[in-house]
Order: structure tokens, then sequence, then C-alpha cells
């Protein structure tokens, strides 16, 4: 059972980063670029830092650049916290 | 006579207000008229603890729903309501900024204070709870350039862009800087003018250091300028964004529209403090008439500056007194009925002025009603005055020793 889901991704983006009025963020967004979603690095680089106040899990610089969709946020977050045995 | 239009005569065709008195032309304009003020207690904050509770404050506004949602939580709310100013201007304009080529567009406006209240937030964030709690969007909210950065992106504007930060003179430096642009044939198209919002304990405290803001707790007489009762002035947020457009550049039916043209500008730094040197107005506001080519005798309408703060109320009327003539030119200051803006304060006298130029009506001055002894001028004051206007004169300083003056004709019938 994942600890962090889309839909916790999706709450984050929301409230830290705010939404492009013309993307559907609750639509099947898992595999989309964030680019086409209109999320920026420094959107990004917002939603590491909520999600590692969250969650207690660091997303390194290099590392972010590498998580191009939620999808592979989502998995990478998950990996992490498996990890940390939580 | 009307001024003359032809290429790269930078016309003002679109103006967009979020200011006190109302958002859009319309309201802002009928609000003026009316004599109606946005100056209440302080909303935005608890200002009990304040020594001043009074300011305009642009009640209406609400970000969601006009400010592109990614944007919101990433700008200030001063860059909200420049976005919005922008989109109410173009559409005044008719102007669609897509089809327009990129690069012949430019975006200059004037800040005061930067992102203040978004500042405030994240280093309340940082003390509170550390550095990892602080918004990545603190880079690029804060800064002064923000709002033409934003405006810049939004609307798809990639030529020589930049901001000006010179208090409450800012505004006219801005719309010097894009008259240049137009009158050069860099630009075909420049929005202008300014916001500010500064409207949270942080952004109030810094202000309360320059020891002029009034403390007197009453909305009808906290802010007298040229009155014997001057007591200082009061803060207010918002502004008014303007297009400016190369004459030579839009369709005859466009340049009939317009507002009108700036036809001069002067920017001037008052000698340090203890010089025996005159203060800059009266030689910023005579080169300016020198840059229109107008002399003192035609022009019909001043907007004054209206510091409210009786030494600045005096070099002020001083000035307009020697370069006019006393009494000798009807002067106004709309500005008592939103404060002063800072950084959006003479974009909006700006407005203000095209507004009065196109009705033909000088807006009176609310509050101001005995003269302070010194002030030799012809302030409208008890209701509108009716006159044929072609041209004004705005006049704007800013803390610190910034002057700025702007010519401005009305450019149609």
């Amino acid at each position: 059972m994942p600890k962090f889901t889309l839909d916790d991704l999706r709450r984050t983006l929301r409230e830290s980063t705010g939404i492009d009025e013309e993307v559907d963020l609750d639509g099947d967004i898992a595999d989309t670029e964030f680019v086409e979603l209109g999320y920026d690095s420094l959107a990004l680089l917002q939603v590491a830092s909520e999600v590692e106040r969250s969650y207690g899990v660091p997303i390194p610089g290099e590392q972010l650049a590498q998580l191009t969709t939620p999808g592979s946020v989502v998995t990478f977050i998950n990996e992490q916290l498996q990890r940390a045995g939580v | 006579m009307m001024a003359a239009i032809d290429g790269n005569t930078p016309l003002c065709t679109g103006i967009g207000v979020v200011a006190p008195t109302g958002i859009g032309v319309e309201s802002h304009w009928q609000a003026i008229l009316g004599g109606k003020t946005g100056i209440d207690r302080i909303s935005r904050f608890d200002p009990a603890a304040y020594p001043v509770k009074l300011s305009g404050q642009v009640r209406d506004f609400v970000a969601k729903g006009r400010v592109p949602g990614r944007l919101i939580p990433q700008t200030d709310h001063w860059t909200h309501m420049a976005l919005r100013a922008t989109e109410l201007a173009l559409s005044d304009a008719a102007v669609n900024p897509a089809s327009l080529p990129e690069y012949e567009m430019a975006v200059v406006t004037s800040s005061s204070s930067g992102g203040t209240e978004f500042g405030q937030h994240e280093m309340t964030r940082l003390y509170q709870h550390g550095p990892s709690w602080v918004s990545a969007y603190q880079s690029i909210a804060w800064f002064y350039a923000a709002t033409t950065g934003q405006v810049s992106i939004r609307n798809g504007m990639r030529g020589p862009c930049g901001v000006v930060c010179a208090e409450q003179a800012g505004g006219l430096a801005a719309l010097g800087q894009a008259r240049r642009l137009v009158r050069s044939g860099e630009s075909r198209l420049v929005v202008s003018g300014g916001t500010d919002a500064a409207l949270c304990p942080y952004g109030l405290t810094a202000q309360l250091a320059s020891g002029s803001l009034s403390t007197v707790d009453d909305p009808e007489t906290a802010y007298l300028p040229f009155d014997q009762d001057a007591a200082g002035f009061l803060p207010g947020e918002g502004g008014a964004i303007l297009i400016l457009e190369d004459a030579g550049r839009i369709g005859e039916r466009a340049q009939q529209d317009a507002y009108g043209v700036i036809l001069g500008h002067a920017t001037g730094f008052d000698p340090r403090p203890e010089s025996a040197r005159a203060p800059a107005l009266r030689a910023t506001l005579a080169r300016a008439l020198d840059d229109a080519r107008v002399d003192a005798a035609d022009v019909d309408v001043v907007f004054a500056d209206a510091m409210g703060v009786p030494e600045l109320d005096i070099v002020e009327a001083q000035a307009i007194g020697a370069v006019f003539g006393e009494n000798a030119v009807p002067v106004t200051a709309p500005k008592t009925l939103t404060g002063r803006l800072y950084g959006g304060g003479a974009s909006l006298d700006v407005a203000t002025a095209l507004l009065s130029l196109r009705h033909g009506v000088v807006p009176h001055t609310v509050g101001p009603r005995r003269l302070a002894a010194g002030c030799p001028i012809d302030l409208v004051t008890g209701q509108p005055r009716e006159l044929d206007l072609r041209t004004a004169v705005v006049l704007s300083r800013g803390y610190g020793g910034f002057n700025a003056a702007l010519v401005l004709r009305r450019s149609r019938n």
C-alpha cells in the first residue's frame, strides 16, 4: 500500500503552486510531463520542499531533474519511504 | 490645437485601474467625480497597534478567477493587481498582444515596495519554522521587477522591459521611459504605469520611518494637502496600468479613440537636506514644459503631488506659482480619495488626468478647506469644474528626493 499517492501530490501541487485553469489535474496525469501540466522547475522545487516537510523525504536537486512526471515522483517518494521503513 | 499625431508619437490608448476608487476606468472616474472616498480603516491586518490605522484599500479586488491560477501563489498582491490592471488596459485599448510582434512590445512599470506582503509571510515562516518552510517563489515574488516580468511573460512581450524604483515619482519615470521606447521606434506598444501594495505590518512599519504619514484617525481630515491642518498623508494600494502605442503603427480609428499624447517629461533630484540649494520640483516642472514645447500659459490643469506635509506642500505650491503664476491654473489632487499609492500613485494620477482631458472636467480635491499660508494656488475644491481642457501636467515626488513631471495633451476633439 503506497503511503504517498497521486492524490497527495495533486493536493501538494494545488496548495503550494496553484493550478493552470486549462489543465485538468484530476485527469489521468501520472505519465504526463510536468511541463505539459504547466509546472516549471521552480514549481517542482516548491513541491520537493513541501514533500520533505510533510513526509520527511528529501528529494535532492539532481534527482528532482530526473522526475519529470507525477507518476515518477510518487514512485520515488514511496521507494524512499519504504527504504526508511516507514 | 490638438497634438500633431505622426510617426513615433506616444499615444495612450488604454487604461486599466485597480485602485481604492474602483476597478476599471469607469468606476474609478465615477468615484472621483462623486468624491467617493476609498479611505477606510485598514482591514488587511489589524492596525490597532499601529499609529496609522487608515488607508486606501482596493476592497473589491479578488485575485481568484481574475489572475491565472498558477500565478496566484507565485506572486505578491501587488503583482496580482498589476496583472488584472494590464488585462483591463489591453482590453480598453482593444489590443490583442498575440497578434503583434513580441519583440516590439515592452513592459516598464514602477514599483516602490516589491512583494512586501509575500516577503513578510515567508520571513515569518523562516523565523518561526526554518529555511525549508520558505516558499521557492519568494525568489521571484519579492523583487521590484517581478510585476514587469510576469506581465511580460503573460502577454508575450519581449522588448526592452524594465522597472523604475523612485517611490511615488516612479510612475511618471516609467511612463517617461515608455515614451522614449516609442519615440525611438524601438517599441510599438509599451505596457507602463504601475501598482504597489505595502499594506501589511512590515510594509506599514517601513513607511512609518519617513515620519510623513498622518496619524489622524478620521478619514475626512487625515489627509489634507495644502490645508492649514495638513498632517501628513495616508498610504494606499493599487494603481493604474497604461498602454502606450506608437501612433504611426496603429489604425486611424485607434488614434481617434486614444486618450492622449505624452508630450513631455522630466525628472529631477532634490539637493541633500542641509543644502542651501532649492528643491528640484520647480526646475523639473519647467524642464518638462520645455521638453513638451508647451508654454506655461497653455497648461489647463495641474494634478499635484500633494504630499500633505506642510513644508512640502509649500514647496510644491511655490513651484506651481512660480512657473504658472499665482492662482493662475486650476490645481487638483484627487489622490485624497485613495491615499498615496507609491509606485502606483503617479500612473493613477495620469489616468485621472487623461480622463479629465477627455471629459472636460477637473475633478475636485476632497478634504482641504482652508489653504495654508504660502500656498498661492487655485485648488479645485467642493465640486468638479467643467472646462475646455487640452493640456494637463502631472507632478510627483518620491521619498528620498525623487521629482518628476509629465505633460499630457488630449488627442481628439
